[in-house]
């Protein structure tokens, strides 16, 4: 590995070198520069960089070498669900009888896709209680701002035009907010008690008929369980609201409770996080959207269904919420879900909420001491330490998460939830042995011991990365986001 | 289950920690009829043979056809170096990048994706890539509402490819923003129906793409005057991969441009993942929804890079946020910085002279059938319509029995037929010689 390695691909540019290979021109006669007008042709030229396909492969395999992906290490971002993500999965999307496939394909042409699709809504279906899925739309909060429209359509099309209103917990995730605004909805906050959990004493009072409904996650944010979600449903349906469910924290209760069970009319979920798909950096996922029976006819178009002879075939509804997306949504990641359900089967679907739980409940129980723990109690899949537990040495949890990295670790997410100060939020997920949570607790001790004995290495940590800590005022003030930019 | 690294004795000596008597304890306050107790009516595990055999079986259910298609996913090459690069486990497995000093290959690699799509597209700043063509160009739609505070009308051009427009009016109607279609006239946006529209001095924004639905290319002379007027901005929804050789959204006085990178190399994948661009003007940057990287220093004074701006995201301001996007579409965006690499702009020129030089072939050819006419008589790069004779579908069939996916009906007479750099002469003679034999 070169150490140090700090070109950006542009440096490596000569003029005359090219990575690409493209047939010999076998249609004489059509000339592009001559046929096409000049005023629609560019003026400048792209300065892209002129580099060998040798020169492409070291450069972005040296980048590699300064990331960390779940396949580099433990991973415990809480919120994030970083579990292992299969290669199979990867093959299977790359399958090249999928891969070629134009979205224009007439049905017949594409049945296997199709029942790839219709397969995994609904599995999906089933493994959360609800009764139809879309597959189209491309990520979380696309899901959510999907599940949202659907929530609006409802009101709509029953001519209940007041509903414009969506209640959010103070503990919620900073997309619930985003989306709803975006699907042209005010929020109204509802207050945690101190335990966590939504105050149903505090919803009460909000609930009227200007209410579309609630967003909520169970386990909510801080990995805790709302038990009082019977009743939440009840209060909140008797006010002719819905109930949306968030499926960031779905990962918890796989195999052991179902959002449609729990009174959820509309959910989504994040195949990237609960279906194993790899988070790529940031993305692709997938945000599949469920409906319980009744509201099937408002997911986006369009639609696949079956016919009585077992074809596959799309369709359009009039009552539909909209198109959310070019297509049928990431194909290739909805094949990498599918791959991982038949994979586990229904014997290991139902094992993966319980065993993620129990890695979490052995690292907070393991911690306590070390750090605060504000909420006790059996938590679900995540759960949140404010800080440390000594808080006289002066340091932070973002000292903490810098100085994890050198001990060879992804941080936890932190300063989220806002509920408290100095949130460290662990998330575990099941596909981490006892041995990697064993040397992860040794290692948050010894940070904690690290905090009260040499404090100055802490807050000045992370000594051994390829960078260190980045001066980002300079960089908000000053942006500079293009190599042209950066040249000045 | 490979999956699950739990021995029995594991899981008694972490319940034992965790002071819990058995696994059931994990969710003992959860109310009893919440419980899920019977078994899912899913398949029983597969393993990795048998997954291969199920896929390879369904796979058969497709047809491997040779693509004429466009409409917005054209079928281009895909270097072979590309897949192994984002495969690597550093890339492919890693989390948005939050922590900069583990992330830098993630955060480096998004930097030379916004330089090369502010090269493309001749914009100062773009975010670090968007889902899709579709959703960019429905933010582009709620930037121009955001800054221009009191309007809430933008106009649509009715060249835009439908499956962009219909998302954008999706968007539109929870935001409470109007969309109104300017008219087309001989394939083209109608000019004087834009001007009029604009009239009413109540116009955010001017959507219109390029190349446009039909595949020509449009001249966009005078518009962004015409829009700066009345304080509309003008948005350009164009193909990246032909504005290596096209006037760029900047030349034509865009403030936004936006549009799909599934262009450059990304294969058609049914539909996805592809990844969607939104650029702009440096006084838009505050607008602009999404994940932005920059260039900074570490303490040791190395240059390094680094989530910037984000005062405009969903996760500081929530409900105030410019957008409710949270990550962004950084494998493909990395996906398209190694094809934009290996091209180069010699590549990418040449990707569109033999693009330009096969459909301009088929066109001249299907006319001289006698079954097809050209519906426009306007420039064009690698797609085309033209009007048959033939009823299209009859056309389609027959070339589906040659394995030959042709075209995109857009009209009960219409067909749009795309080449690309993959399509043979042999494969475009084929076509012909189908279509003349009907």
């Amino acid at each position: 590995m070169i150490r140090n390695y700090d070109k950006l691909i542009f440096e490596l540019s000569k003029e005359g070198r090219a990575g690409y290979s493209l047939p010999k021109k076998e249609i004489e006669g059509y000339c592009m520069c001559c046929g096409l007008p000049e005023n629609l042709k560019r003026e400048s030229k792209p300065e892209l960089p002129e580099v060998t396909e040798f020169d492409v492969v070291r450069h972005y395999t040296n980048l590699s070498n300064k990331n960390f992906g779940v396949d580099t290490g433990f991973y415990p971002l809480g919120s994030c669900t970083m579990k292992y993500n299969p290669r199979i999965n990867e093959e299977m999307a790359a399958h090249p009888s999928f891969v070629n496939l134009h979205p224009e394909l007439p049905v017949e042409c594409a049945q296997g896709a199709l029942e790839v699709y219709y397969n995994l809504a609904n599995s999906l279906a089933e493994i959360s209680g609800l009764s139809a899925f879309t597959l189209n739309p491309y990520a979380g909060a696309h899901g959510e701002l999907t599940g949202l429209m659907i929530m609006r359509q409802y009101h709509i099309q029953r001519g209940d035009l007041k509903r414009t209103k969506v209640i959010v917990p103070d503990s919620a995730h900073g997309t619930n907010p985003a989306s709803a605004a975006v699907c042209g909805l005010q929020i109204v906050e509802v207050k945690s008690t101190a335990n966590g959990t939504v105050d149903v004493e505090d919803l009460k009072p909000l609930l009227d008929d200007t209410i579309a409904g609630i967003m909520m996650t169970n386990p909510n944010t801080l990995g805790i369980f709302e038990t009082e979600i019977p009743e939440i449903s009840r209060l909140v349906h008797e006010c002719g609201g819905l109930l949306y469910y968030d499926g960031a924290n779905l990962n918890a209760v796989l195999g052991k409770c179902r959002p449609g069970d729990m009174g959820f009319d509309i959910m989504h979920i994040n195949l990237h996080k609960t279906f194993s798909t790899p988070h790529g950096g940031g993305g692709p996922g997938d945000g599949p959207v469920g409906v319980r029976a009744g509201l099937e006819q408002l997911l986006p178009n369009p639609q696949v269904k079956k016919d009585s002879e077992g074809k596959f075939y799309i369709c359009t509804d009039d009552k539909s919420a909209g198109y959310v997306s070019n297509f049928l949504g990431n194909f290739a990641v909805i094949a990498r879900a599918y791959t991982y359900i038949l994979t586990l089967g229904r014997e290991n679907v139902k094992m993966v909420g319980p065993l993620a739980v129990l890695n979490a409940n052995y690292v907070k129980e393991s911690l306590k001491n070390e750090y605060y723990l504000p909420i006790e109690g059996v938590c679900k899949h995540e759960f949140v330490f404010d800080g440390l537990a000594d808080k006289s040495t002066g340091v932070t949890t973002l000292d903490i998460a810098k100085r994890l990295l050198d001990y060879g670790y992804h941080a936890p997410t932190i300063y989220f939830p806002l509920l408290f100060h100095q949130s460290i939020m662990i998330e575990p997920t099941e596909t981490e042995s006892k041995e990697t949570l064993d040397e992860f607790i040794a290692v948050m001790k010894k940070v904690a011991q690290e905090a009260i004995e040499n404090p100055d290495i802490v807050k000045s940590a992370p000594h051994s990365t390829p960078v260190r800590r980045l001066d980002e005022t300079t960089a908000a003030r000053f942006p500079k986001t293009t190599y042209r930019q950066m040249k000045g | 289950m490979k999956y699950f690294p739990h021995t029995q004795d594991d899981i008694e000596q972490m319940l034992a920690t965790a002071g819990l008597k058995s696994m059931d304890d994990l969710f003992g306050e959860i109310p009893e009829q919440l419980l899920f107790k019977r078994e899912f009516d899913l398949p029983e595990a597969m393993s990795e043979v048998e997954i291969r055999k199920f896929f390879d079986a369904l796979g058969k259910k497709n047809s491997q056809l040779v693509c004429f298609a466009g409409a917005g996913v054209e079928d281009h090459y895909a270097p072979s170096i590309i897949n192994p690069i984002i495969s690597r486990g550093e890339f492919l497995t890693a989390y948005t990048p939050y922590q900069p000093e583990i992330s830098q290959g993630t955060l480096q690699y998004i930097f030379e994706y916004q330089s090369m799509i502010c090269e493309l597209t001749g914009m100062d700043v773009t975010n670090a890539s968007m889902y899709d063509g579709c959703t960019a160009t429905a933010e582009a739609m709620m930037m121009c509402v955001a800054a221009a505070k009191k309007r809430n009308k933008v106009l649509v051009s009715a060249t835009m490819n439908p499956k962009v427009k219909r998302v954008v009016e999706t968007y539109a109607f929870y935001n409470g923003v109007v969309v109104e279609t300017v008219a087309e006239k001989d394939g083209v946006t109608d000019l004087a129906d834009l001007q009029n529209k604009l009239n009413g001095d109540d116009v955010a924004g001017v959507i219109l793409a390029q190349p446009n639905f039909y595949g020509i290319v449009e001249d966009y002379s005078g518009v962004a005057e015409m829009c700066h007027a009345k304080k509309a901005l003008m948005v350009m929804n164009a193909n990246p991969s032909a504005l290596a050789v096209l006037k760029t959204p900047a030349e034509w006085g865009a403030d936004i441009a936006c549009g799909d990178g599934q262009t450059l190399g990304i294969p058609m994948n049914y539909g996805g993942p592809y990844v969607g661009y939104l650029a702009c003007t440096n006084s838009l940057v505050r607008k602009l929804p999404g994940r932005i990287v920059g260039s900074t220093t570490d303490v040791d004074g190395k240059r390094a890079f680094v989530l910037t701006l984000q005062a405009r995201e969903q996760h500081i301001r929530r409900e105030k946020a410019n957008s409710n996007i949270c990550s962004n579409q950084s494998l493909m965006a990395l996906y398209v910085t190694i094809y934009m690499s290996l091209m180069g702009h010699k590549g990418l020129k040449e990707v569109n002279k033999l693009s330009y030089a096969g459909a301009h072939y088929l066109a001249e050819q299907l006319v001289a059938t006698g079954k097809c006419a050209m519906v426009y008589d306007k420039p064009f790069l690698n797609e085309f319509a033209v009007r048959t004779t033939v009823c299209p579908k009859k056309i389609q069939t027959a070339l589906l029995e040659k394995g030959i996916l042709g075209g995109v009906r857009i009209a009960d007479d219409m067909l749009l037929f795309c080449v690309t750099e993959q399509r043979s002469k042999a494969e475009i003679d084929l076509l012909v010689e189908t279509v003349k034999n009907l």
